[in-house]
């Protein structure tokens, strides 16, 4: 398009020259609008990236195998030379392990009896999906990683992805057939958890390349480096009780956490699916908003049906108190 | 078939190879690779492959591919969509007004080029990240970042190079 030769240039070249320009200012400004609709977090941004990356997904799945694979047999090879170290560090650590067994299976006893005792309403039950980590974390610009599971297999926004650790992150954009999953380490993640001991309660803030933050807890409440921290379940998104890591340090101005998920060696990571739906549904984020509120519609329908009296059968009304 | 078709064919797939040797390149940027760190050291590869296929090659390189290559960066790496397309344009746009400057230098001259112009869409991403978030983001990450990036571009810009002149004639 661009050739440079000899002569003067004519006047087709001039307007060529000032469509190329107007083209590039306006694929400048397209840009800056896309950071802009992205910031307010409209749906076609997001489709338009969750599009894009089903298109990839099968690639990088296919690199990401074989990626591995070829990290297991590294390992190995490293594993074969700290053999008989190894053993003895698993020999000691069997050891603990059953006498933990023990007290695990004596409490769980227990536990049976007292809920038995206090018949006690257990929570949702979970159910996880594994699903393959099919890129590295964004890195410099976000703190996220690609899964390869999407709505085809039933991942939802705002769902926790975990490891046999703990917390790895929630999911924050699916497609069809991958889904994003954004670390607890991330500016933008925000999650309730409490301090394991108090059950003081607070929330989690990532800071991108930095340790994340506990922020926005109870004034007076007492945290010490080594404190454990799990999620506190508020919210409905996630189960509770998930490990997150251990309070690192504390001084005037935050209280960091190093989190017990390394990030960087993630293949393989768990999907949990609470049966809730979440603080991060689009639907009920919408209801928030007075343009897009399906409220209003649904009163106007039930204004236009004739009025009728129902007297309730006794012992169905419903008690004020009652949801 | 006729022999001219099958020449367009070929002449066709040099022609786009530059574009998809740069989409090769995001995607190598993301994969999984486990390496400690790796997602905050890696160059940043598509950006060389911007500077250089606009330098030797505008013509194979349109200012579709740039923007195009510039949201694969932002989808798939997961920043905010728009904020690697912007840097990418900027670069285009500043290469391209100073190509002849590069054209007929020695590698060197090429490298610093490439080096003060990296530094300046660092400096943008940075601006711009930040803007987004309304948050100062460390400075940190994205510096080191561009010095890997500096460092590499050697030995991409040869390989583009060789690709250059036994594939595109």
């Amino acid at each position: 398009m661009l050739k440079q030769g000899p002569g003067a240039p004519n006047r087709v070249d001039v307007i060529k020259n000032l469509l190329q320009r107007f083209a590039y200012l306006g694929l400048i400004v397209t840009a800056f609008g896309l950071m802009m609709l992205g910031k307010a977090e409209t749906v076609i941004v997001e489709e338009v990236r969750a599009r894009i990356n089903d298109a990839f997904a099968p690639i990088l799945e296919a690199v990401a195998e074989p990626a591995a694979t070829v990290r297991t047999y590294l390992d190995e090879g490293r594993q074969l030379i700290n053999l008989h170290e190894e053993n003895l560090r698993l020999v000691e650590e069997n050891k603990r392990l059953l006498q933990w067994q023990t007290v695990a299976r004596k409490v769980e006893e227990e536990n049976v009896i007292l809920r038995g005792l206090i018949n006690f309403q257990a929570g949702p039950e979970a159910s996880y999906r594994a699903a393959r980590v099919i890129s590295d974390d964004g890195g410099t610009f976000s703190e996220s990683m690609l899964l390869y599971a999407g709505s085809r297999e039933g991942v939802k926004n705002g769902q926790a992805v975990v490891t046999g650790e703990g917390l790895v992150g929630r999911i924050a954009g699916v497609a069809n057939r991958s889904a994003r999953v954004l670390l607890i380490s991330d500016l933008n993640s925000r999650i309730p958890v409490m301090i394991e001991s108090s059950h003081a309660r607070g929330i989690l803030a990532g800071r991108n390349g930095e340790k994340p933050v506990l922020t926005k807890l109870p004034p007076g409440t007492i945290v010490s480096p080594g404190d454990r921290i799990v999620t506190s379940g508020h919210g409905g998104a996630f189960p509770q009780g998930i490990p997150v890591g251990l309070i690192s340090s504390v001084n005037d101005v935050s209280i960091e956490m190093s989190p017990y998920v390394n990030s960087q060696h993630l293949e393989i990571v768990r999907i949990i699916d609470y049966g809730l739906e979440g603080i991060l549904d689009r639907h009920r984020l919408k209801t928030d908003l007075p343009k897009i509120d399906p409220l209003p519609k649904k009163i106007t329908v039930e204004k236009t049906k004739p009025m009728l009296t129902v007297v309730p059968k006794p012992g169905s009304e419903r008690r004020p108190s009652e949801p | 078939m006729k022999p001219a078709f099958w020449q367009h064919l070929d002449l066709w797939a040099r022609n786009i190879s530059p574009v998809g040797l740069t989409v090769v390149l995001i995607l190598l940027n993301i994969i999984p690779t486990h390496i400690p760190g790796y997602a905050s050291i890696v160059p940043q590869l598509a950006l060389m492959a911007v500077f250089h296929w606009t330098v030797f090659r505008p013509d194979l390189f349109p200012l579709w591919a740039i923007f195009v290559i510039g949201i694969l960066q932002d989808s798939l790496s997961g920043a905010p969509m728009g904020l690697n397309t912007m840097v990418f344009l900027t670069v285009y746009g500043v290469v391209l007004g100073q190509r002849r400057f590069f054209l007929g230098k020695t590698f060197f001259v090429e490298w610093l080029g490439f080096s003060i112009i990296a530094a300046g869409a660092a400096f943008q991403a940075w601006v711009l990240l930040s803007a987004y978030y309304v948050y100062v983001v460390a400075p940190g990450p994205i510096i080191f970042q561009y010095f890997m990036t500096i460092a590499f571009y050697p030995i991409l810009a040869w390989a583009m190079g060789r690709w250059h002149s036994s594939i595109l004639k």
